[in-house]
């Protein structure tokens, strides 16, 4: 047997944080993917037929634009989470991070609002489909991050207040996904 | 003493009979067993997809005698592809990094494991489910819609669950390194690893994204682009076939470099250009994420000159730069040998691995140069089949090197040089016919559609050269790799039960695995090592040259 010079444990370098940027990698490579096609779609839909958005058919602008709005606060809220974690704040921590799962909801709820609105049906052409799958995924994300918001909050008022990465990746994981909607926000909903 | 001696003592409980060991494994976390399953399975998927190949094969002899069904033709097409590719090989690397990343770079345990595992089964159910389609006329162009959606669904399954257990790979390269081992000093196969996984995480992604539109445009049928089960092979495709497909083999340079350098008995150099070649295998990954292959048409080098340059310069990097990378870590690899190298097997899977790499790189090359023609032929098929094939090689080597770390038994060398021979022939034997067929412009594709009453289309050739031989000798070399990976297994089976018992470093090895005892203990290292070179075990033993 090899007899290496040794050291005590080294300290644990963010697993969490890095696991997170690596899926938030991956999430960003997805939305990429599917705005991509989207637009190829979109050009393609424009040039064979002179529209995209069938027909009848109103995207509405107001609650879009909240859900932009509300990631704004969603950012600083994930923020104060990790300011007040950093402190050992824990109060602060856990009204931050119920806050940010509070701004999640609105999110998800804004976005069904919106499918209630439009009457889109999904059997009803390409464009019908992709904004389904598009603004599924998003949704689907939205709750990932909701549900990792909870356990966030869980674990830190759990009394693992020591797991401050946990925090910051949280926050990472929420700018990541407010930037995948920035870009669908002007896609799908301003130029449409 | 800084390592332990725990062959016993210190394993999970294992022994248990029955239900509890059972329970044991289906719950793991240990990343060397996960690996084995990840191997296992993938070993039984590729007895199954190789089956489906073969008898694609066989149909594929004579364009005049059908012996199967339109449905069951369309089906074998993609059980081919999709079972060699998202079932076969990328599992089969995946597994093999999972068990060996975390004792080449001195870890106790995998990071993120509970994400691997997770990875390992949503993997597994999908690939069942997915079968399961197949089987049912549920694959592309297949005739049974629900199964159609199935099968788009199981895939997603199946990627999510590859790229969850590349995640936990590549964080646990990012963050659980030994002391002093900064990234110029991992292990080779440790960053090819880390290229590919880095890489998959980039291409995987984009691929799940079209499944998902293709999926919603299925299920809620309608015309348009996506609609229809014929979508698939049009916008999924890129994900089924070259470069794409090469991100996935890029573990195999790895293993031929630090097998390389266990046989030669010293420092394999230069280490930053061999790095530096490796990551150029990732290039392919632009591949994917333009959703294409970049090309030159037809006739390129009769237009002008800038117009040359805008199409050379996407198809020199997409399609180049993977070929000068895999070229340049055979011929480090094979200089940095020596003179007396000692010859091993797994040093001889490691070489028929990257050759095989290197002949799908630049048939991958020839492929996308508008002028040869080649485009929808079996060239194509061919290419990708030396890519899978190499993938195979390349993880029966890792078992082959590594197997001493999971089981505590050698394999014997000689059976399993002759083997690598074998397996080497009938991967040529499979996958050269169908270039030259692909020169002779029989048909191929990813998913090819088939229409009823016409299943001919998928075999004909548009020459008047020996029609049948290409196709037989092809499904004649499926056969003999499928006999030659029956064979290793028996072989590993039978070793890794009764063999002779491995000392803690068989192979005389250079990084941080061989520190520890074999098999590896449940923590894998007892204590943290420093690590001050990038062959740390090297440092203590200066004279191996002459054990070699």
């Amino acid at each position: 047997m090899i007899a290496l010079s040794s050291s005590p444990a080294a300290a644990p370098r963010r697993q969490i944080f890095v696991g997170t940027a690596i899926a938030c990698a991956a999430a960003a490579s997805l939305f990429g993917g599917m705005l991509a096609l989207f637009l190829r779609m979109r050009d393609a839909g424009i040039k064979a037929n002179g529209l995209w958005v069938p027909k009848g058919v109103v995207v509405p602008m107001v609650p879009a634009n909240i859900m932009l709005l509300s990631l704004i606060p969603t950012g600083v809220f994930a923020q104060w989470a990790v300011y007040s974690a950093k402190r050992d704040d824990k109060q602060h921590t856990g009204v931050a991070l119920a806050l940010v799962g509070m701004m999640g909801l609105l999110f998800i709820n804004a976005q069904a609002y919106i499918y209630s609105q439009m009457k889109l049906p999904a059997n009803g052409g390409t464009y019908n489909s992709m904004f389904y799958t598009l603004t599924g995924v998003l949704v689907a994300a939205a709750i990932a991050g909701v549900v990792f918001s909870a356990v966030t909050a869980f674990r830190y008022l759990g009394g693992r207040t020591t797991d401050r990465e946990v925090v910051s990746a949280h926050a990472l994981y929420w700018y990541v996904l407010s930037a995948a909607y920035v870009l669908l926000w002007f896609v799908v909903y301003v130029t449409k | 003493m800084s390592t332990i001696d725990s062959h016993a003592s210190s394993a999970p409980a294992s022994s248990g009979a029955g239900f509890a060991c059972i329970a044991d494994w289906v719950g793991t976390t240990d990343h060397k067993r996960l690996g084995r399953l990840y191997l296992g399975a993938s070993a039984v998927l590729f007895v199954t997809s190789a089956v489906a190949a073969i008898l694609l094969g066989v149909e594929r002899i004579s364009p005049t005698k059908e012996w199967l069904d339109v449905g069951s033709l369309t089906q074998l097409f993609a059980f081919e592809r999709f079972g060699f590719t998202y079932l076969v090989l990328l599992p089969l690397l995946v597994g093999a990094a999972i068990a060996v990343v975390p004792l080449q770079v001195g870890a106790r345990a995998l990071a993120l494991p509970r994400l691997a595992a997770a990875g390992f089964w949503l993997w597994l159910i999908g690939a069942g489910l997915a079968v399961f389609a197949l089987i049912n006329n549920g694959g592309p162009n297949g005739g049974n819609p629900r199964f159609v959606d199935l099968f788009i669904l199981s895939a997603v399954l199946v990627l999510v669950g590859l790229l969850a257990s590349a995640g936990s790979v590549a964080t646990t390269i990012l963050t659980t390194r030994a002391p002093g081992m900064n990234m110029r000093r991992v292990p080779y196969f440790t960053w090819s690893v880390l290229v590919a996984s880095l890489c998959l995480v980039i291409a995987l992604p984009v691929l799940t994204g079209d499944l998902l539109y293709l999926y919603a445009a299925h299920h809620y049928p309608s015309l348009g682009e996506l609609a229809g089960n014929r979508a698939l092979a049009q916008w999924a495709g890129f994900g089924f076939t070259q470069p794409t497909t090469l991100v996935l083999a890029i573990p195999a340079l790895g293993l031929l470099a630090d097998t390389a350098a266990t046989a030669s008995g010293e420092r394999l150099r230069p280490r930053g250009p061999i790095l530096l070649a490796i990551a150029l295998g990732g290039v392919a990954v632009f591949g994917s994420v333009l959703q294409t292959s970049p090309g030159l048409d037809a006739g390129v080098f009769h237009i002008a000159v800038s117009d040359l340059i805008k199409q050379l310069i996407p198809f020199g990097i997409v399609q180049g730069l993977p070929v000068i990378g895999i070229f340049a870590v055979f011929a480090f690899s094979v200089q940095g040998l020596g003179r007396r190298p000692k010859v091993t097997a797994p040093l001889v899977f490691g070489l028929f691995s990257v050759l095989l790499l290197l002949e799908a790189a630049t048939a991958n090359l020839v492929a996308h140069i508008g002028d040869a023609q080649l485009a929808g032929t079996t060239f194509e098929e061919g290419a990708w089949l030396l890519v899978v094939l190499a993938g195979v090689v390349a993880a029966a080597g890792a078992v082959a090197y590594w197997g001493p770390k999971w089981w505590g038994r050698t394999l014997p060398d000689k059976p399993a040089l002759g083997l690598a021979l074998v397996l080497f022939g009938g991967a040529q034997l499979a996958a050269l016919p169908l270039l030259i067929a692909g020169f002779a412009d029989q048909i191929g594709g990813v998913f090819p559609a088939i229409e009823p009453g016409n299943a001919a289309s998928a075999v004909n050739f548009s020459y008047s050269g020996p029609m049948e031989l290409w196709n037989s000798l092809s499904a004649v070399g499926l056969g003999l790799t499928l006999v030659a990976v029956l064979a290793f297994l028996a072989l590993a089976v039978r070793s890794f039960l009764t063999g002779a018992a491995a000392g803690d470093d068989p192979w005389n090895g250079q990084t941080l695995e061989w520190a520890t005892t074999s098999p590896a203990p449940a923590d894998n290292f007892a204590a943290v090592h420093i690590v001050k070179s990038a062959e740390p075990l090297l440092d203590l033993k200066p004279s191996t040259r002459s054990d070699a």
